[in-house]
C-alpha cells in the first residue's frame, strides 16, 4: 500500500500539474504495475483542480483501464475535491 | 507603422468590442498610447492587453502621453507604466493593496503560478467561498497560457475588486499563438470563431483528438471557467485572433444551464475584429452570487458527461439498410 500525502505534495490549493505528473510517473505506475493499491491522502488540501487531477490519475484509466479504481482509495477529500474526482473518473471511464 | 491605443472613458467587458474595435494591429512597428483627459476606468484584461503589448518584442518604440485624468494614479498603482517601460511622471504613496486589487503580474512558469496564487489571492481578502472559484479560474487560465501560448513573455493577470458592484473582475492575457494555431494541432478551425467554440468545449484539446485528452490535458479548464461565470451571471469574455466571444450576463430570477455547446449560452459573438496575436480572458464574478462551488461542480459533471457520452454516439458507426 502506498500513500501519497497530496498536502505534502502539492499544498492546500492543489494545482501545480507538474508535481501531479511527478507523482504519477515515479510514484503511481510503478506501485500500480507491480500490483499495490494506493492511497490519496488529501488532508488539509482545501481545492484542486481539474487539471490537477487529470494529470494525477487519467493516465491510471489508460493504462490498467477503470478496474484500477478498485485500487485506490481517495480520503479526507473536501466536498469540492470530491466533485473533480468524481467528474474526472466519469469522463475517463466515458472516454473508453 | 504606428499602432494606437486609446484608454476611453470607461471599458469594461459590456463595451469591450469598442475598445478592441479601435485597434490597428497592422505591422506595428511602435506603439502609441492616448488616454481620456478626464476620467478613466477601465477593466482589468484591457490592463493586461496593454501591459502585454508593452512587454511584446514587436514594438521598437513606444511613446505614451501623459495622463491627465484624475483617475491617472490608479494606472501607476497597477504597474502599467512599469511594463510599458515608460517613465509616468505620476508621483504617489503606495498603500497596502490589501482588499482592493491585484497589480498586473506576469507569470512565466509553474512555480511561479504556484507562487502567485499563494501570495496574491490573499490580497483580494475575500471569504473561503469566494476565494476558491477565483483561484480556480486564475490557476486554469494561467496554465492554459503557460502550456498552450507558446508565449514567451507568459501570462499577464490583474484584478479587481469593485465595492459598489461587490464584484471582482480578472484579467488575464498574453501574446502567443492564439486559440486557433493551438487547437488546429487535432482539429478543424476555419477561423478564429470556431476555434474559440472548440476551445469552450469540455473535453477539445488541441494536444489530441482522443476522447478524455491527453495524460497532461483534458480541454476542459476554458469550459470550467465559463461555466463558474455563467453560475455566476455575469460576463466573461474571450478574445483571440479576429473573433471575441463573450457570456452575457443573466437575470437572477432566470433558471441557469449549462450547455457544453458555447452558442447555446446566452452570448455575442464578432469574427471581424483587429487581429490580436494571442489570446485575452476577462471575467466579472459577482460576491453576491452564491452558489455554492461544489453545487457548480455537480452540474459541470452532468454536462461534462453528457458532452463525452454524446460525441462517442456520433463517433458509432451507423448500420446500412436498403
Amino acid at each position: 500500500m502506498t500513500t501519497i500525502n497530496i498536502f505534502k505534495e502539492a499544498g492546500e490549493f492543489a494545482e501545480n500539474k507538474d508535481v501531479a505528473r511527478k507523482i504519477r510517473t515515479e510514484v503511481l505506475i510503478p506501485a500500480l504495475q507491480d500490483g499495490g493499491e494506493i492511497i490519496f491522502d488529501f488532508s488539509h488540501v482545501t481545492g484542486t483542480t481539474q487539471s490537477f487531477i487529470h494529470a494525477l490519475i487519467s493516465d491510471l484509466f489508460r493504462k490498467f483501464g477503470s478496474q484500477v479504481l478498485e485500487r485506490l482509495d481517495f480520503k479526507n477529500c473536501s466536498d469540492t475535491t470530491r466533485k473533480i474526482i468524481s467528474i474526472v473518473c466519469d469522463y475517463m471511464q466515458e472516454s473508453e | 507603422m504606428v499602432m494606437r491605443i486609446h484608454f476611453p472613458n470607461s471599458a469594461f467587458l459590456g463595451n469591450f468590442e469598442a475598445f478592441i474595435r479601435q485597434f490597428d494591429t497592422e505591422s506595428p512597428e511602435e506603439l502609441v498610447i492616448t488616454a481620456n483627459k478626464n476620467w478613466i476606468s477601465v477593466h482589468p484584461v484591457v490592463l493586461t492587453m496593454v501591459a502585454a503589448l508593452g512587454q511584446s518584442a514587436h514594438f521598437k518604440r513606444i511613446r505614451c502621453e501623459p495622463f491627465e485624468a484624475k483617475s491617472r494614479h490608479y494606472f501607476e498603482r497597477m504597474g502599467l507604466f512599469k511594463f510599458l517601460t515608460i517613465e509616468s511622471g505620476i508621483t504617489m504613496t503606495e498603500h497596502d493593496s490589501t482588499g482592493r486589487f491585484i497589480p498586473i503580474t506576469q507569470i512565466k512558469d509553474s512555480e511561479s503560478l504556484s507562487k502567485f496564487i499563494t501570495e496574491m489571492i490573499p490580497l483580494l481578502h475575500l471569504a473561503p467561498a469566494h476565494a476558491e472559484p477565483i483561484r480556480y479560474v486564475l490557476s486554469e487560465l494561467v496554465r492554459n497560457v503557460i502550456e498552450h501560448s507558446m508565449s514567451e513573455s507568459g501570462a499577464f493577470v490583474a484584478a479587481q475588486y469593485y465595492k459598489k458592484s461587490n464584484a471582482i473582475r480578472i484579467g488575464i492575457t498574453d501574446t502567443g499563438v492564439g486559440i486557433r494555431n493551438s487547437i488546429t494541432h487535432s482539429h478543424y478551425a476555419p477561423d478564429d470563431l470556431a476555434a474559440l467554440k472548440l476551445a469552450l468545449t469540455p473535453g477539445i484539446t488541441g494536444t489530441t483528438t482522443r476522447e478524455g485528452g491527453t495524460e497532461f490535458n483534458a480541454g476542459a479548464g476554458l469550459f470550467f471557467t465559463k461555466s463558474i461565470a455563467t453560475v455566476n451571471r455575469d460576463f466573461f469574455a474571450i478574445y483571440s485572433g479576429t473573433a471575441l466571444y463573450k457570456l452575457l450576463k443573466s437575470k437572477a430570477t432566470k433558471r441557469i444551464s449549462l450547455h457544453a455547446d458555447p452558442f447555446e449560452d446566452r452570448h455575442s459573438k464578432l469574427s471581424d475584429l483587429p487581429y490580436w496575436q494571442g489570446t485575452a480572458v476577462g471575467i466579472d464574478l459577482l460576491l453576491d452570487e452564491n452558489a455554492a462551488f461544489s453545487e457548480l461542480l455537480e452540474r459541470i459533471r452532468e454536462t461534462y458527461r453528457d458532452a463525452v457520452r454524446a460525441r462517442r454516439l456520433n463517433k458509432h458507426r451507423r448500420p446500412k439498410f436498403s
